[in-house]
């Protein structure tokens, strides 16, 4: 299981790096998209697999009697699936803007910024 | 009483929730911000002379202890960064207020800048990596919103590029955290102190921190790593890079000096990896302020050019040159936000923001040029005004080591400094104009009312007195500088406060 | 979209997904759930009446604009925080719970009320990102 998450946390980053380095927005996206749940896979992994039960203590006992998952990496991850939830749809809405804009999906051509008076 | 850690944070938290009850009324939230941010700064001084008085304070949110909960910690270096946070807010509300358009304020500036001012006054206040991270994600993503707002061609594309460049770093500081969390089982600052040191793998410690210095320095805007911040600073309106300047770059360099003096013990290695990236980040931000001729670029430029003094400070790592750090981004907080204060009201009286067409501003407005001189003197560092100090307590910690190309570096930094700024003095203000105000645009300063002149006028006013009182007032500083630094070298007690005897 | 079958099942499914919602949101304390997840759901319905009927009819449903919703779920979770420090004097989002369950709901606490502020904040975001979007298209 921990070979198999490896691998596909590797896929995810270096797709997701392919993705960012192309020319075209939308690419751009969806490289950081893709890097971002690579991350997460990152988190779940280096937060220990434990093949257990959740981390509540059963009524009738004090302590914890079976293996159990930690609960961290899972609030980490949680927390920054929701953050980049957010963060992904103010960005697609972001390209489409920009797409009617400028009528280009090419990253290169945004050069209008050099000269830029703001009044 | 160690409650109160929380009230910078909720206070803000609160202005905003009630400016999104009044969502679309321009005057009630014009109103609220300014009386809110006013308040705040009452806050704020309240939080900074409790822990000036009593030492440190650390509360755990949730009643949930140290290293399994989020501990906030307001200690010096902290309530000072929240203190800066509120003179900047106050000042921005108040610029924002009288200059922005009524459309952008409707779309809802004020919540959003509340909401940035929160998140800013978090990532200074907590304990743990995590929750800093969080208190980033909403910094940029309020950022985005301030710097989107409005829609205009260029806005959108520096967009693009802050996005993601920002978007980026947040990714590599989370790969960072995963790391962290899987080598030690723990994201609390104080906690991860102690563990780190522990552990046997330096190699992945090493590579970590590596990703923390990556992650933070795009948004510090470190050499190689800046190039976005002059692509996109000068696209929104000045209140807004106004703020950016002055407070988003800088929150990346506290993370900075946060992680790399408390959770990773300074080592050889990183602290050359300072000294390098900040020389280089002075000479490529000091050049490229030379060549710009967009006024709001080389402002930009000079941000840039002027992290790399921290971070020296930071490479050195003596109580004299850390001093010296804390004492320059004190300083650097107010007088940035001021410069683009000032490029916004030189827009305002000349309808251009390139400097090979404006001019003249020294003899249509002497006054106002006057005021725009204490600032730029500042930048410079000419002895008893603001600038000076810092410097000097940097070259002293450069000596101490006796690391002479990076005092070099320095003495290099202020020198360039003094020329890009003398040709703005020279090219904005003394030479004659080519350009007048065009008689149908809106808003332009001569067109204004008194009133509105003045308020325009009173935040870079009032920012240029707390520049005249970090110069002249200099012991004081210092003293908390020293202090800040001290803390910074000497861990145990903040270790100590979090987990407890 | 003007299908009579979707229609018809989203007239139906929107109050049984409302109440699903609800259902999510309460038990989301010690089992998987809780405002987030509920919020979702409970924006989900709307945004099914919305195919099926368009968007001005799920306008006319909601009566108010869903941005308003915002400040509402962000005031209660900020009042659920303040609770204990103005009740017992513990730090800030420290549980405070009701001795008694209640029947139905379960044990009250603040922590409740924080979930039900994440639910409203999560609809209101999720309705006005959609709303956002489609009216663009149309």
């Amino acid at each position: 299981m921990e070979l198999l998450l490896a691998i596909t946390i590797g896929l995810l980053y270096a797709s997701g790096v392919y993705m960012v380095l192309r020319r075209s927005m939308v690419k751009l996206i969806i490289g950081i998209i893709l890097i971002g749940n690579g991350v997460n896979f990152l988190i779940f992994l280096l937060g220990r697999i434990t093949k257990g039960s959740t981390p509540i203590i059963s009524e009738n006992s004090d302590t914890f009697l079976e293996a159990y998952a930690d609960p961290v990496p899972q609030a980490l991850i949680l927390t920054a699936i929701v953050i980049s939830f957010g963060l992904q749809a103010f960005a697609i809405v972001l390209i489409k803007r920009v797409y009617k804009v400028l009528n280009t999906d090419d990253i290169d051509r945004l050069s209008h910024t050099e000269d830029y008076d703001i009044l | 009483m160690t409650q109160l850690i929380f009230l910078p944070i909720l206070f803000q938290a609160c202005i905003a929730v009630l400016l999104l009850f009044f969502f679309g009324k321009v005057k009630i939230q014009k109103i609220i911000s300014i009386a809110g941010s006013a308040l705040n700064l009452a806050v704020a001084g309240g939080v900074f002379y409790v822990v000036r008085l009593e030492g440190s304070m650390a509360v755990q949110a949730g009643n949930w202890q140290a290293p399994f909960g989020i501990t906030f910690v307001a200690d010096t270096l902290a309530v000072t960064m929240v203190l800066l946070t509120a003179i900047v807010g106050f000042a921005v509300s108040i610029f924002s207020a009288y200059t922005l358009s009524g459309n952008r304020i409707r779309f809802g500036y004020f919540p959003v800048f509340h909401f940035l001012m929160m998140g800013l006054c978090g990532s200074f206040l907590t304990g743990d990596l995590f929750n800093m991270y969080v208190w980033f994600e909403i910094t940029i993503i309020t950022s985005f919103v301030l710097l989107t707002l409005g829609n205009e061609k260029e806005q959108l594309e520096g967009a693009v590029k802050y996005f993601a460049m920002n978007m980026l770093a947040s990714l590599i500081f989370l790969t960072a955290l995963g790391i962290l969390y899987g080598l030690t089982g723990t994201l609390n600052m104080a906690d991860l102190s102690g563990k780190l040191m522990a552990i046997e793998n330096r190699g992945l410690v090493n590579v970590c921190a590596l990703f923390f210095f990556f992650g933070f320095g795009i948004k510090a805007a470190l050499f190689p790593m800046y190039f976005w911040l002059p692509d996109s600073y000068h696209t929104p309106p000045t209140a807004v890079t106004a703020v950016f300047a002055g407070l988003l770059t800088k929150v990346a360099v506290y993370a900075l000096i946060r992680v790399f003096s408390l959770v990773f013990i300074p080592e050889a290695f990183f602290n050359n990896l300072f000294l390098i990236v900040g020389a280089f980040t002075i000479l490529s931000g000091g050049i490229g302020s030379l060549v710009q001729n967009n006024i709001r670029k080389v402002f930009s430029y000079l941000i840039i050019c002027h992290i790399g003094y921290m971070i020296i400070g930071l490479g050195l790592f003596t109580q004299a040159a850390l001093a010296g750090m804390m004492f320059y981004l004190i300083h650097d907080i107010i007088i940035k936000t001021n410069l683009f204060l000032m490029s916004g009201m030189i827009i305002k009286i000349k309808g251009s923001t390139d400097i090979r067409q404006l001019g003249d501003i020294y003899n249509d407005h002497p006054r106002i040029a006057l005021l725009f001189a204490i600032s730029l003197f500042s930048v410079i560092g000419i002895p008893p005004l603001s600038g000076f100090w810092p410097k000097i307590s940097l070259i002293w910690g450069g000596i101490e080591k006796s690391d002479y190309l990076s005092v070099g570096f320095i003495l290099f930094g202020s020198f360039i400094t003094l020329m890009a700024v003398a040709r703005i003095w020279s090219k904005v203000f003394w030479k004659s104009s080519t350009v007048t105000a065009p008689p149908n645009a809106p808003l332009f300063f001569d067109q204004l009312s008194k009133r509105r002149r003045f308020w325009i006028l009173f935040p870079v006013g009032f920012l240029s007195v707390v520049t005249l009182y970090i110069g002249f007032g200099a012991d004081n500083i210092h003293l908390i500088a020293s202090r800040i630094a001290e803390d910074l070298i000497n861990v145990d007690a903040y270790i100590e406060l979090v987990l407890g005897k | 979209m003007n299908s009579v079958i979707l229609r018809t099942a989203a007239s139906f499914l929107l109050p049984l997904l409302i109440m699903f919602s609800v259902f999510i949101l309460l038990r989301g304390h010690y089992l998987p759930g809780g405002g987030f997840v509920g919020g979702l759901v409970a924006a989900v319905g709307f945004v099914l009446h919305m195919f099926a009927n368009g968007l001005d009819e799920t306008r006319r449903l909601l009566m108010i604009h869903p941005g308003y919703l915002l400040p509402c779920g962000l005031s209660l979770a900020l009042l659920s925080g303040f609770t204990p420090v103005l009740i017992t004097g513990e730090p800030f989002m420290t549980g405070v719970w009701l001795d008694d369950p209640v029947p139905v709901i379960g044990s009250i606490g603040t922590a409740l009320f924080f979930d039900l502020g994440v639910y409203l904040v999560v609809v209101g975001v999720s309705l006005t990102i959609l709303f956002t979007i489609s009216e663009e298209v149309k």
